[in-house]
């Protein structure tokens, strides 16, 4: 009902007119959904963004379902999560719902990610959001990090020291700094109550804020599209962009179909391979957290691998920690390092496209090689994707303004 | 009042004054919160020294205890250890343990300990903390004269806890406060009075 009236304009009486009166409902559904308009030859990569909505939401309700079972305390926390696997109603498809979810976050969020450098949907005038959107990417690392350590299990308990570990190696304060964090002379209850009340308050709020941000910045810019074409600045008599059509019900009709595929596969994997080999939940987090004995085979799990890789593959601490810190940053600049003239990668020329093919193989070599044990020829291996991960960025400057690009036509074109 | 009348120096004043308490206020009212998460008085109780005794230690065995939450290693080497300990020197990133941070005093010197018997040192790996393993095994083959090795990232230490050169690890296992009660009992995280 309320759709229709914003067609035809602002409701001239009765109950939506109360409610506009006081809070401008139809005027926000307007410039946020029907009258938001976005390129009309979107493709697949173009889901990822609502997906990632998708997921945030699962994992709040399913968290906060999980927080009334819980325990942040080390003498209860893996009792807990055994209890809630076990004892409570659906409890186990409650927290796999969230484990799974964890790591579908982070495949979303790559693939967001990956869709921003194949359209170039970084550039001006999109810096900003791209900023923002790769602060929610920190967030996120941090909440799953302390995520991570609730459950207490061994690879908990040895990857968060592992990891806090890191803050140690910053001269001068590192010491002290990772006192505070751990708010103990070890990793104990006291830290696992601190990540607890970050992993389900700060962190989430933090997230949630965030994503309105950065919701509120694409819709003052608009969407980028596979061509990478400002679709305002071709409109009809109406005042409409000629490419564009409204976001609801067209995209948001089209998103349903995806957001329906992706549940089938989330479910896959909750129903039939929760811990995904080990992937998903490592085997050794199945053994209480022991403080004497670091299991063999230490790896994150699978969404920090990539980083985790370069970390290892340097032989000194503070080093190792610079170029770690430097891995995760440096994506932060790509609006910046990329010069070419276009931001599509229809339009680009041969070099971006090497190189971008390049990143992608480098990142995924980069991930499973975090998850090998440090032999010799893999921490060697390792050693010469971190220096093709690092060129893609610092040489980007150089290789996108000599790469020749073909020109952009004004309207998106279909390429079938 | 008009455009005219207007103290412009007197409001740059008062909102330069506004803002500076402001910022002074909330630096203020920050330490509690930031002071709230250093560890608190029952953890800096619970790390209170503990008692590790040592008398059915036979020379080549190994005890850890928990000190803090942090693993402590208590060795009593043989002759042979100590006898190699001096061998690979050359190999060592710090053999005379010079980064003072890492021992107290009293166990700078060559088999880092109070008593040469005894090697007490964290069992933390210096590079991110995994606890490293007991590779006591001498390795002729592999140049190996025994010590510790961290599975985590590869780091190695010899039987003194001292790294070797070309590991992740900057700098030797750290050795805690403790000293000799009896001569068969260690008391881990109090020294004074030291040995």
């Amino acid at each position: 009902m309320a759709r229709i009236e914003a067609e035809v304009g602002k409701p001239k009486g009765g109950f939506m007119k109360w409610i506009d009166d006081r809070f401008p409902f139809t005027e926000t559904m307007r410039y946020h959904a029907t009258e938001y308009y976005a390129s009309k030859n979107f493709n697949i990569w173009y889901v990822f963004g609502v997906l990632a909505m998708v997921v945030l939401v699962l994992q709040l309700v399913t968290g906060i379902f999980l927080t009334m079972n819980y325990k942040p305390s080390a003498a209860e926390a893996f009792a807990s999560v055994e209890y809630i696997m076990r004892d409570v109603e659906w409890g186990w498809l409650i927290r796999y719902m969230h484990s799974t979810g964890a790591s579908f976050f982070f495949i979303v969020v790559y693939l967001h990610m990956f869709r921003a450098m194949l359209y170039g949907s970084y550039k001006k005038p999109r810096e900003l959001i791209w900023i923002i959107g790769m602060l929610i990417f920190f967030v996120l690392m941090a909440e799953a990090f302390a995520g991570y350590l609730l459950p207490w299990g061994q690879m908990s308990y040895w990857g968060a020291q592992v990891i806090i570990s890191l803050f140690g190696a910053i001269p001068w304060v590192g010491d002290a700094l990772v006192e505070i964090i751990r708010g103990d002379y070890s990793i104990s209850d006291i830290t696992l109550n601190r990540f607890f009340a970050l992993h389900v308050i700060a962190l989430p709020l933090a997230l949630i804020g965030l994503v309105f941000v950065h919701i509120v910045a694409l819709h003052e810019v608009g969407s980028n599209n596979p061509d990478g074409i400002e679709i305002k600045e071709q409109k009809g008599a109406n005042g409409v962009p000629l490419d564009g059509v409204a976001f609801h019900p067209y995209h948001t009709s089209k998103d349903l179909v995806a957001i329906i595929v992706f549940l089938m596969i989330f479910c896959a994997v909750v129903f039939f391979a929760p811990e995904m080999g080990g992937l998903f939940l490592e085997h050794a987090n199945f053994e209480p957290a022991n403080l004497t004995a670091t299991p063999e085979h230490i790896a994150p799990v699978w969404y920090f691998t990539p980083y985790y890789a370069i970390l290892r593959a340097v032989p000194d601490k503070l080093w190792g920690f610079i170029l770690f810190g430097l891995s995760v940053l440096l994506p932060l600049f790509l609006p910046w390092l990329d010069r070419a003239r276009v931001k599509s990668i229809r339009y680009r020329g041969w070099i971006y496209k090497s190189a971008l093919t390049g990143f992608v193989i480098t990142f995924v070599a980069l991930g499973w090689l975090g998850l090998q044990e440090a032999t010799p020829t893999y921490v060697l291996a390792a050693r010469v994707f971190a220096v093709i991960y690092f060129a893609f960025f610092i040489l980007m400057p150089y290789y996108t303004t000599i790469d020749k690009t073909k020109p952009v036509p004004d309207r998106v074109v279909y390429h079938d | 009042m008009t455009e005219d009348d207007l103290d412009r120096n007197r409001r740059h004043f008062l909102t330069v004054a506004t803002a500076v308490t402001g910022i002074a206020g909330a630096g203020l009212a920050a330490i509690p919160f930031i002071s709230s998460l250093k560890p608190s008085a029952r953890a800096q109780a619970l790390g209170a020294p503990v008692e590790v005794p040592i008398g059915s230690l036979q020379p080549g065995e190994m005890v850890k205890v928990l000190w803090r939450g942090k693993l402590v290693y208590v060795l009593r080497r043989s002759e042979d250890m100590m006898s190699r300990l001096a061998e690979h020197s050359g190999d060592l990133r710090d053999p005379n343990s010079e980064v003072i941070e890492q021992q107290p005093e009293y166990a700078a010197n060559a088999t880092r300990s109070v008593r040469p018997e005894y090697l007490v040192v964290e069992g933390s790996c210096t590079h991110l903390g995994c606890a490293p393993l007991m590779d006591f095994d001498v390795r002729p083959a592999e140049d190996w004269d025994g010590g510790f090795f961290c599975p985590c990232h590869g780091s190695k230490f010899d039987l003194a806890g001292r790294v070797y050169k070309g590991v992740p690890a900057p700098t030797n296992l750290r050795v805690p406060p403790h000293r000799f009660v009896r001569d068969d009992l260690i008391l881990i995280g109090q020294d004074t009075g030291a040995a």
